[in-house]
């Protein structure tokens, strides 16, 4: 384990810099978001970035390829390019996690080259959650803000910033930092977990329960009368969806620039009423039937296709952003006793 | 560049012929800009054709794998991309990527039985493919019922090919029907699931049904009134899709993706699913 | 603190849920904390009992989801209008968008609703919220309870609240209030002061955040499209993501040009955005146009006005003319 004091951050994000791209969270009007640092940017101490870091390795919007046409003729360009290594700092643990929940599907063949690319290249530099907020929910999914997973693993204690390599690339970058970093005793960093520990378990929604979710609970779940009541207020806008770490629907789309054809990717939502629409029909027709597939998804349908791993990371940002204040909390509250009778 | 296989990234095609088959279907015949099959599939599985600008779409590949030199697919006009692929013409290129999806089980479940293929309308491309190739391997199956049914004479898909090469096979019954009356029409008339309850087929087979959800229900109501159980039907879903990979989340119905799960499915399988298809 | 209390409006709603008068309650639900309360509908006075708040973080405009509520069943269904949200609740009705008929309207006077998010900057980790007079209690995870200045928490729509006279009701609540002399256009003249390169600037730097979520279009009373050209895959602009840098902002300006002389200032759009984008500011631009060129107008201050925009007079400023004086000011 390494260690360097915080007022000295400065020094190892330049010396990170001076290797990698590095981006870390900074404050902004809207609050929190990651930006490429350079000298005079600031680690936010925002617990949670507005926009979640599922970004860097899928884009709200990404180029797949380019076409040009000439008479019956299509010419296909592949535009893709190996991407340079980079360094994610301060990646919280519900973040972390979203990643394996990101991987089993973009990486489960056929793999999806654009995510595995930049997946490859990024190293995550993840970060305790010293002061986890009231809208946090991680440890309901077994995560634990107090050890986060990543490549090198971080605690910010009173007057240091704690540095352990957990992955061969962690090693890797955390040996190039050598010279700003010191060599140090896990004592103060096991002290800071139990802290953080005691201050999860106090949390208001520290009793929120995902037993009664999970792999095969479909038939439980699916036909609950409480569906309609909790999706009544929806917007259908989808504000959930794209501040989630985990959300990965995406449509195919072709933009015509005038000197050719674009085709990209951008992120969808199962909350849009065109999502399933057809020139043939719409499987699901009301918003009730869209809201329901978004939280069967995350609780159901992928643990069952992924050995029980929920793809809730408990991050709360959807608890936070919501217009209408509903949210998967609300749901897990109001359906779990359902599903546990 | 990045040296990875890309399952988005598709493959030049060409296509050679465009045959008209009804008032709003037309099949198109495609290979590579080299003359060949862009890809080997089996039947029942699909593909993402795409016009560069216009869009991409999933339709099924009409043409049996027993076909070595070139790809057919049946499509009818009812959206951007399929309006554009009827008003384009021989020797246009488009984009093709696949196989996707789960086959027809031809070499397993099918094998050495009496096989009943129900479709209506449009419903008939997917299964075209299957019928061809069991025809190909013809000793490999019992005998073949096909009953398929649409609005009018007119719009029977492939009436050709079913006329001169389906119906002059040993062992291979065709029953056709229309839903309404016509002059030049001399054969059976009236909606397809009653039909099937006229021939009023026996349950040593396994039926496949593709065409209307309507259709299929009523369908698979009467066959389950001959005595089929479910087991013994099968059936190829159509949802919006966009990757073919199971993973744009468009096509998931529970834990299965239809895209990838599918597009066939036996209907105790779908029994197992939400009603969201 | 609102002046008129959260059992006032149960036993209000209880009465008229009794007597027959109404069916259904479109209300406010209390949520896990202090300030997630989520727009519900309450059958019974024993619901209401259990989950219906009305306090300082129920800010929801109810009158857009009256299109949907009216057209589910019969009867009538009660809802409980602010002032601000009775000029869309009069909007809606001068575009024949809900049945009259089936609604019974509730005027309740309203002090300004604070601003979570604005707690948030000041406030990390919220358990409880109180308020004392002008003072609001805070409670937090880490840093015990925190003294904020109400005034401060408030969001711009409030601290430039444009009236606090109900401008439709069936029934009133407390005492009514008057329009008032807002100060809403100050920042739309900061705009206009700017050179044109600094506000193009400023709105891209401010669209940029936009995640396309749709949030503000789907919560704004004016938006009520059956099908929105941005969800017509036939339209050629249905991207639900920018496929190009100026992509943003047609999507914002459209749907800024969409709503004038029909927008009345709620300022739905700007309390729901996830990236605090002040998209107010387009509508009160225009807003504030059409007060120059044609005379003030307060869209939804009148069930079946004719906004200027759509009624033509000869009086009317000449196209010449209102583009010359938009450069002059804009």
């Amino acid at each position: 384990m390494r260690k360097l004091s915080l007022d000295r951050l400065d020094t190892l994000f330049a010396a990170i810099a001076a290797e990698h791209t590095l981006y870390l969270p900074v404050d902004g009007k809207a609050g929190a978001r990651f930006e490429k640092w350079e000298d005079g940017k600031v680690l936010s101490d925002a617990l949670n970035t507005v926009r979640s870091p599922k970004d860097f390795f899928f884009p709200q919007t990404d180029n797949l390829m380019d076409f040009k046409t000439e008479g019956k003729k299509i010419e296909i360009i592949d535009t893709r390019e190996e991407c340079e290594d980079f360094v994610i700092f301060g990646v919280r643990a519900c973040d972390v996690r979203a990643f394996e929940v990101l991987d089993r599907v973009f990486l489960a063949e056929p793999a999806d080259s654009y995510y595995e690319n930049r997946r490859k290249h990024g190293i995550l530099v993840s970060l305790a959650c010293n002061k986890p907020l009231e809208t946090c929910f991680c440890g309901t999914f077994g995560i634990d803000a107090a050890a986060p997973e990543g490549d090198i693993v971080c605690h910010k204690t009173a007057d240091a910033l704690y540095l352990d390599a957990e992955t061969e690339k962690g090693e890797a970058l955390l040996k190039a930092l050598e010279a700003v970093t010191e060599e140090a005793d896990a004592a103060p960093v096991e002290e800071q977990k139990a802290v953080i520990r005691e201050r999860l378990a106090k949390l208001p929604l520290a009793d929120l329960s995902a037993d009664a979710f999970g792999a095969g609970k479909t038939d439980a779940l699916f036909d609950a009368p409480e569906w309609a009541e909790l999706a009544e207020s929806c917007l259908g806008c989808g504000t959930c969806t794209f501040v989630c770490p985990t959300c990965q629907c995406y449509d195919i789309k072709d933009f015509n620039t005038g000197h050719g054809v674009k085709r990209f990717r951008c992120w969808d939502s199962c909350m849009y009423s065109d999502f399933t629409k057809m020139s043939a029909g719409q499987p699901r027709l009301t918003q009730k039937e869209r809201f329901r597939q978004r939280f069967m998804h995350k609780l159901v349908y992928y643990p069952t296709n992924n050995d029980g791993l929920f793809s809730c990371v408990g991050c709360g940002r959807c608890v936070a952003k919501c217009p209408i204040h509903m949210n998967i909390v609300k749901v897990m509250k109001k359906l779990g006793g359902r599903a546990n009778g | 560049m990045v040296d990875m296989k890309e399952p988005l990234m598709p493959k030049i095609g060409v296509v050679t012929d465009i045959r008209i088959d009804t008032p709003d279907v037309k099949t198109f015949r495609v290979v590579t800009p080299d003359g060949k099959k862009a890809f080997e599939h089996m039947p029942g599985q699909c593909a993402m054709l795409s016009v560069p600008g216009v869009g991409e779409a999933m339709f099924s590949i009409t043409s049996s794998p027993t076909n070595e030199e070139y790809m057919e697919f049946s499509i009818k006009k009812c959206g951007c991309v399929t309006e554009w692929l009827h008003s384009m013409e021989v020797g246009q290129e488009i984009t093709i990527r696949g196989p996707y999806g789960r086959p027809f089980p031809v070499d397993t479940e099918f094998a050495g039985k009496n096989l009943l293929f129900i479709a209506g309308g449009i419903g008939l491309a997917p299964l075209r493919s299957v019928i061809n190739y069991c025809r190909h391997y013809r000793d490999r199956y019992g005998e073949i019922d096909v009953v398929y049914g649409s609005r009018s004479m007119q719009d029977l898909v492939d009436y050709k090919e079913i006329i001169d090469e389906w119906t002059k096979d040993s062992g291979v019954h065709v029953h056709l029907t229309i839903d309404r009356e016509q002059p030049e029409w001399d054969g059976h008339v009236g909606f397809v699931p009653n039909y099937v309850k006229e021939l009023g087929f026996d349950t040593n087979k396994i039926a496949v049904l593709c065409g209307p959800p309507i259709m299929i229900k009523f369908t698979l109501a009467g066959l389950q009134e001959l005595g089929f159980e479910k087991t013994q039907v099968y059936t190829t879903l159509e949802l919006r899709m966009k990757c073919g990979i199971g993973k744009c989340g468009r096509c998931n119905v529970g834990a299965k993706y239809v895209c990838k799960d599918g597009p066939v499915f036996r209907f105790d399988e779908l029994d197992t699913l939400p009603d969201e298809y | 603190m609102q002046e008129v209390k959260r059992e006032t409006l149960i036993s209000k709603a209880a009465a008229l849920l009794a007597d027959g008068t109404v069916t259904r309650v479109l209300g406010w639900k209390a949520g896990e904390f202090a300030y997630d309360v989520t727009p519900a509908v309450f059958r019974s006075a024993e619901e209401l009992e259990k989950d219906f708040v009305f306090d300082d973080f129920c800010g929801a405009n109810f009158s857009k989801y009256l299109i949907k509520e009216t057209a589910k069943e019969d009867g009538k269904v009660l809802v409980f209008l602010k002032p601000c949200d009775t000029y869309s609740f009069n909007q809606l009705l001068t575009e024949h968008r809900f049945d009259r008929e089936k609604v019974y309207a509730v005027g309740v006077p309203c002090n300004g609703m604070l601003d979570v998010n604005r707690i948030r900057t000041v406030a990390d980790g919220i358990v409880a919220v109180r308020e004392e007079g002008e003072e609001v209690l805070v409670d937090t995870l880490y840093d015990g309870t925190k003294t904020l200045k109400r005034a401060e928490l408030l969001p711009d729509r409030c601290v430039h609240c444009k009236s606090k006279k109900h401008v439709a009701y069936d029934e009133l609540l407390g005492e009514d209030g008057e329009v008032l002399d807002s100060a809403r256009f100050d920042e739309v003249e900061k705009l206009e002061k700017m050179t044109p390169d600094e506000r193009f600037a400023f709105w891209q730097k401010e669209l940029s955040r936009c995640i396309r979520c749709n949030a503000c279009r789907d919560v704004c009373p004016a938006c009520t499209c059956e099908k929105c050209v941005f969800d017509n895959p036939n339209s050629g602009v249905e991207n639900k993501a920018a496929a190009n840098s100026f992509e943003e902002k047609m999507f914002h300006i459209i749907r800024a040009f969409h709503v004038v002389g029909r927008c009345t200032d709620c300022g739905e759009c700007s309390r729901v955005c996830p990236q605090h984008i002040p998209l107010h500011l387009l509508n009160r631009k225009f807003i504030k146009d059409i007060d120059g060129f044609y005379g003030e107008y307060q869209a939804g201050a009148e069930v079946g006005s004719r906004a200027p925009i759509v009624n033509y007079t000869t009086e009317d400023i000449e196209p010449g003319e209102a583009v010359e004086r938009g450069e002059g000011n804009a």
